[in-house]
């Protein structure tokens, strides 16, 4: 069942990729989007036997259910992990390395087969009806399968390469994606930048199963898990010093993290990859790539239990990116780059819950986020749509009665991600109880640390809110500011498009209810649901349900504080803004200018790189090896060469001299030599 | 029996009797033209087909030579003797796999002294065999050295502008290596009594000794390969040699430099090796970073992948000198894996050259547009040059990088610098020739590969998957005798194995 899921999607980019044009746009279409709902239906069942099968979940297709013990972290609960393997093949095996092809499941990835293909899924329907009018349908289509096919490679990894290699497979589907209309400039450039932002994350990725390697001995995930207990507390000697071994992996490792999952400094490539098509922004850019990262410590969660250092730096990292993040998100004037901010900062409350110690929380964030944030791309794609491919909020507005569907899904979305829910009760939108989860778990960690990322993590919420509402003010209330024209066009977007919302509202409703026992609330519910494939930290989950009141309402008043002024300055008083922009102008373009970070890099990196390149180009290369030192000497030989042979021009009798002497002296002496020892 | 006992003869000689063949078709005409392309492709094809008969029948456990034909020839000196092990084995079958390609992709874009053009190429591929297949020092000075004059005709014959100068940097470089080798090769029959490769490998040189003799080797393997900064031959040689000549040329002819430092430098002077591997390791990081940062800056297209090349074999000598097995398995994989990749890229610029004869990057643009299953190709490609999981480049410099990180960490730090800007300037590169608008007058009626095109892309494309997935066909087949020579080579040294030293 397991492979049907992980290479469906990859015979339906194969079929698309090569046959497109044979079979039709449409077949195409059809063909990829029935494998992933196949695959889909699929993953939802092996959710279930995994999650909620409890001793159920024997051996269930094939391949041998390894139970074993494994400690948690703080020692204080031994769990039993149910996994299933199907090994596929050898890969590189050299030495004491031997890796394999092998489909890894447990609940951590079966949670991850549910979000990727169902999202995919509903995202492949929708684009049927949303790229429509491309001529390149085909192309489209084996791009969003061969991406899915990636991903899923990367969560169901039992060692380090294999992850490696979906973590690449997505960049490169990623890079496509962005660049699928290869015609716009814009849109090549941020494909570029996405795949080499990622590569400078993927260089410490590497570096870190290089280390995880040395040290643990191995790189399938087990026998690395197994040795951890043995590596913690020893050093390894790193570039200049000794380090704490298991704080250089996991820092190295973490590296990759923050590049995928676009955190602070490594960030600058995913508002720019708003250039691709809509429907990639929201599963790509939203739902499932950018949350590799999370994934990615999540499975490593026994790694980096065992290396404090790195957690606090996860948990900086994280707050940093949430609150960061959430001030650009502020001032933005595309729709799709708020909705990118906004997941960039929602990243990073999930960042901030695997610093904790909380992983479960993390991966619970990451579940409900790939719904609403997903069903606010998509929606935001549907405005596009219908206001004649504007992305620009300042010529949008007072569409709400044009084209409603699409409205309640939007209004929907934002409850979700603001977090709207009353604390103490199991009423709530899906994002209330997760990100609710979250700041309670920062708060726990307590100290310096944990007051930082709490804090953090409450004013993010009130920007959270802020923009959201920002955004569905500027888009749909208030007068229109569109063209004549293009409202006269506006118009709902067809079933094919709408249907998917429907499904992804449904989950951003209620996926935060349903679950919330099994991620967070529940400690025993956690420990059963996952069985082991991740660390669960009791300590600091009671410390966080322990959290006092205030600390469990915080969330909720800063959403509230949020959604009061941004009614306050986009309907009571829209003259607000430009007020406070003009008051505030240095702030202002600071934000608008993303805090300056393109230019930054651009000073730092782009520039000097070319520079070098041309100066180690013509000045070393070409002046000072060139021609100093071998047209210099070459020049030398030359004059020698040309007075003894005598033979005019031409260096091929040069050449052709200088190897019959060689071949000639070489026999004349192999003929003395060997007859005068013979 | 008889096969295998004769199969090395067959294997290098059976070229040299198609290029007979192809010197006695008489006449100048079209039907002769076909004819002689016709031999050859046949000849290469056969070529082939004996050399993938001789790895079916490798024992791969084995890690000594096999099929070893040993005869006396002249006195008791230079002798004719041949055998592979696991190290050269897969050297050869790369050649042979290469050459009917290579005349198939000759089949439109040659057209003038085909006869002469196929000659060169046949005799070529007779001297690249007999490197790989050689057991005699000697034999192998010639075969090494001789191999040369082919390719020299073939850039100076058939290639660009400024086909001259290249093909003057092109001696005057191997020229200066070739002779400390020779120097160095009487110097060991001296100490040794022989030239056999066999007995070499057995002989303990004086350290004072190795020392030279490493030196002398290295300036001929340096060059060959090329390693920073002797590599200024290669961009020009590139840039003027007809597509046949450059594939060859990045494919094959650069192993040997590889293959050289495999063969004598490391087990016939291991304590020269390890007291040089540092000044290696510094040379090939150069090599990465500095070529990678040339590269990012080219303005014509077959430079950018040369420069790229020479980045590449970076990788080459930083394994074969980290010297265990991760570094020197990786080493052998990066070179049969760049042998297909290189080859690769270099058709594909061939494909677009003879279009338009042009190499100049500005001079394309938004081919995507008319020449969608070229632009696919060329993105699998450009994907595999950058080390991408799943392609064969990446298993190469993924068990270099492993191997060099066990001996000194700076080093693999400093060379995956370039898995960043590798990605920089193979991305930048597709994108100015690829992607797009298609605005340029002479682009806009470019046509999409002919099937001869194809069928000489998609075996690339076949393979660099294959071996990207499943690349125990090449590791099983080198491993004995890699285990062989370090396992020697430590011992020799008294090298740890580095794992150890994290706890």
């Amino acid at each position: 069942m397991i492979q049907a899921i992980v290479f469906f999607p990859l015979l339906g980019a194969l079929l698309a990729g090569f046959f497109g044009r044979q079979i039709g746009a449409r077949n195409s279409e059809i063909l990829t989007s029935g494998l992933l709902v196949v695959a889909a239906l699929l993953s939802w069942v092996i959710f279930f036997q995994f999650g909620f099968g409890g001793e159920a979940a024997q051996p269930l297709v094939q391949g041998a259910t390894d139970v074993a013990t494994a400690e948690g972290g703080h020692g204080d609960t031994a769990m039993f992990t149910n996994v299933m393997k199907v090994e596929l093949f050898r890969w590189i095996a050299v030495g004491d390395l031997d890796l394999r092809w092998v489909l890894r499941v447990d609940t951590l990835t079966a949670v991850m087969l549910v979000v990727v293909t169902s999202v995919s899924s509903l995202v492949h329907i929708y684009s049927i009806g949303y790229m429509a009018d491309d001529p390149s349908r085909q192309r489209f289509f084996a791009y969003l399968s061969l991406f899915t096919f990636a991903m899923l490679m990367l969560v169901t990894a039992d060692n380090f390469l294999q992850m490696f290699f979906g973590w690449e497979g997505v960049g490169v589907a990623s890079y496509l994606l962005i660049g699928f209309w290869y015609h716009k400039p814009s849109a090549n450039a941020a494909a570029m930048k996405a795949f080499i932002v990622n590569r400078v994350g993927d260089f410490g990725f590497a570096l870190g199963i290089f280390t995880a390697f040395v040290v643990l001995g191995h790189l399938d995930f087990d026998g690395a898990f197994a040795a951890v207990e043995g590596a913690t507390g020893t050093t390894f000697h790193f570039l200049w010093a000794d380090w704490d071994a298991m704080t250089v992996i996991t820092l190295l490792l973490f590296m990759g993290a923050m590049g995928k999952s676009a955190q602070f400094l490594l960030h600058t490539w995913l508002p720019d990859a708003m250039e691709g098509p809509t429907p990639v922004s929201a599963l790509i850019h939203a739902a499932t790539m950018v949350t590799a990262g999370v994934f990615m410590v999540a499975r490593l969660s026994p790694l980096f239990e065992a290396a404090p250092a790195t957690m606090t730096v996860v948990l900086y990292v994280g707050a940093i990116t949430a609150f960061f993040a959430a001030t650009i998100g502020l001032v933005q004037n595309d729709i799709k780059r708020v909705i990118a901010y906004s997941t960039m900062s929602q990243l990073g409350y999930m960042f901030v819950a695997l610093g904790a110690g909380a992983y479960s929380a993390g991966i619970f964030h990451l579940f409900t986020h790939a719904f609403f944030k997903a069903l606010l791309f998509l929606g935001a794609g549907a405005v596009i749509h219908a206001m004649h491919h504007e992305q620009d909020m300042r010529k949008m507005g007072g569409i709400a009665r044009t084209i409603p569907k699409t409205y309640w899904m939007m209004i929907i979305g934002t409850l979700a991600l603001t977090g709207v829910g009353i604390p103490g009760t199991s009423f709530g939108f899906a994002g209330f109880f997760s990100k609710d989860s979250i700041i309670e778990a920062a708060y726990a960690v307590g100290g310096t640390n944990g007051q930082f990322a709490f804090w953090s993590l409450v004013i993010a919420a009130l920007f959270t809110s802020f923009y959201s509402w920002r955004l569905i003010h500027l888009t749909f209330h208030g007068k229109p500011r569109a063209s004549q024209e293009t409202m006269s066009h506006a118009h709902e977007a067809p079933n094919v498009m709408m249907v998917p919302l429907y499904f992804l509202a449904a989950g951003a409703v209620l996926s935060g209810v349903l679950f919330y026992g099994y991620f967070f609330a529940d400690i025993d519910l956690i420990g059963q649901f996952f069985a082991g494939s991740i660390v669960v930290d009791h300590a600091i989950i009671e410390e966080a349900h322990q959290a006092p009141g205030w600390v469990k309402w915080s969330a909720t008043i800063a959403m509230v504080l949020g959604f009061i002024i941004a009614w306050y300055m986009y309907i009571r008083r829209p003259d607000a803004p430009n007020r406070l922009a003009t008051q505030q102008a240095y702030l202002y373009r600071f934000l608008l200018n993303k805090w300056y970070f393109d230019e930054l890099y651009d000073w730092l990196f782009i520039r000097p790189a070319k520079r070098i390149g041309t100066f180690l180009w013509r000045r070393v290369d070409d002046k000072i090896i060139d021609q100093g030192i071998v047209e210099g000497l070459g020049n030398r030989v030359k004059d020698i060469t040309a007075r003894v042979v005598k033979l005019q021009s031409s260096y091929l009798y040069h050449y052709a001299f200088a190897m019959l002497i060689g071949v000639t002296a070489i026999l004349t002496w192999a003929i003395v030599a060997g007859g005068l020892l013979g | 029996m008889i096969i295998s006992a004769n199969i090395l003869t067959i294997l290098t000689f059976l070229p040299l009797v198609g290029a007979l063949f192809v010197l006695i078709v008489p006449g100048n005409d079209k039907i002769a033209l076909n004819n002689i392309r016709r031999i050859s492709f046949v000849t290469t094809g056969l070529t082939f087909v004996f050399s993938l008969i001789m790895w079916s029948m490798f024992d791969a456990s084995s890690p000594g030579f096999q099929f070893v034909i040993d005869q006396d020839w002249m006195g008791d000196v230079i002798g004719y003797r041949m055998g592979v092990d696991g190290i050269s084995i897969l050297f050869i079958v790369l050649t042979t796999f290469l050459m009917p390609l290579i005349v198939l992709s000759a089949w439109g874009s040659v057209k003038t002294r085909v006869r002469e053009y196929m000659v060169a190429f046949l005799i070529l591929e007779t001297l690249m065999i007999g490197v790989f297949s050689t057991l005699d020092l000697a034999m192998f000075y010639v075969f090494f050295e001789g191999g040369l004059i082919p390719m020299f005709l073939i850039i100076g014959i058939w290639g660009g502008e400024r086909r001259v100068q290249a093909s003057y940097k092109f001696f005057f470089y191997t020229f200066v290596g070739s002779v400390l080798m020779l120097l160095a090769i009487m110097a060991m029959y001296w100490q040794a009594g022989t030239l056999d490769i066999r007995v070499l490998l057995q002989t303990e040189f004086s350290t004072d000794m190795q020392f030279w003799l490493w030196i002398a080797f290295f300036a001929s393997f340096a060059v060959k390969l090329p390693m920073w900064p002797f590599h200024r031959w290669l961009p020009e040689a590139h840039v003027e040699a007809p597509t046949g000549g450059s594939v060859i040329l990045a494919a094959v002819l650069l192993k040997m430099g590889g293959y050289g430092f495999l063969r004598f430098s490391l087990p016939m002077f291991p304590d020269a090796s390890a007291y040089f591997a540092d000044f290696v390791f510094i040379l090939s990081v150069a090599a990465i970073i500095i070529t990678s940062l040339i590269a990012l800056v080219q303005e014509d297209i077959k430079k950018l992948i040369a420069y790229s090349s020479i980045a590449h074999m970076g990788f080459v000598t930083m394994g074969i000198f980290s010297a265990n097995i991760y570094g020197v398995q990786g080493a052998i994989f990066q070179m049969i894996s760049h042998g297909i990749i290189s080859a690769a890229l270099f058709f594909s610029v061939g494909v677009i050259y003879d279009r338009m004869h042009t190499r100049e990057i500005s001079a394309y643009g938004g081919l995507v547009e008319r020449m969608p299953r070229y632009a696919a190709a060329f993105m699998l490609f450009t994907m595999a040059n950058v080390g991408l999981p799943g392609t064969s480049g990446f298993v190469g410099e993924f068990l270099v990088l492993i191997g060099i990180f066990q001996v000194n960490t700076w080093i693999a730090f400093a060379a995956l610098f370039g898995v960043i800007l590798s990605a920089a300037y193979a991305l930048w590169l597709y994108r100015r020739v690829i992607f797009g608008v298609l605005n340029k007058e002479a682009l806009k009626s470019i046509m999409d590969m002919d099937r001869r095109e194809m069928a000489i892309i998609v075996p690339l494309i076949v393979l660099t998957i294959f071996f990207g997935f499943y690349p125990a066909p090449i590791l099983d087949t080198t491993v004995a005798s890699v285990e062989a020579l370090v396992s020697q080579y430590q011992s020799t040294v008294g090298a740890l194995p580095i794992s150890a030293v994290a706890h």
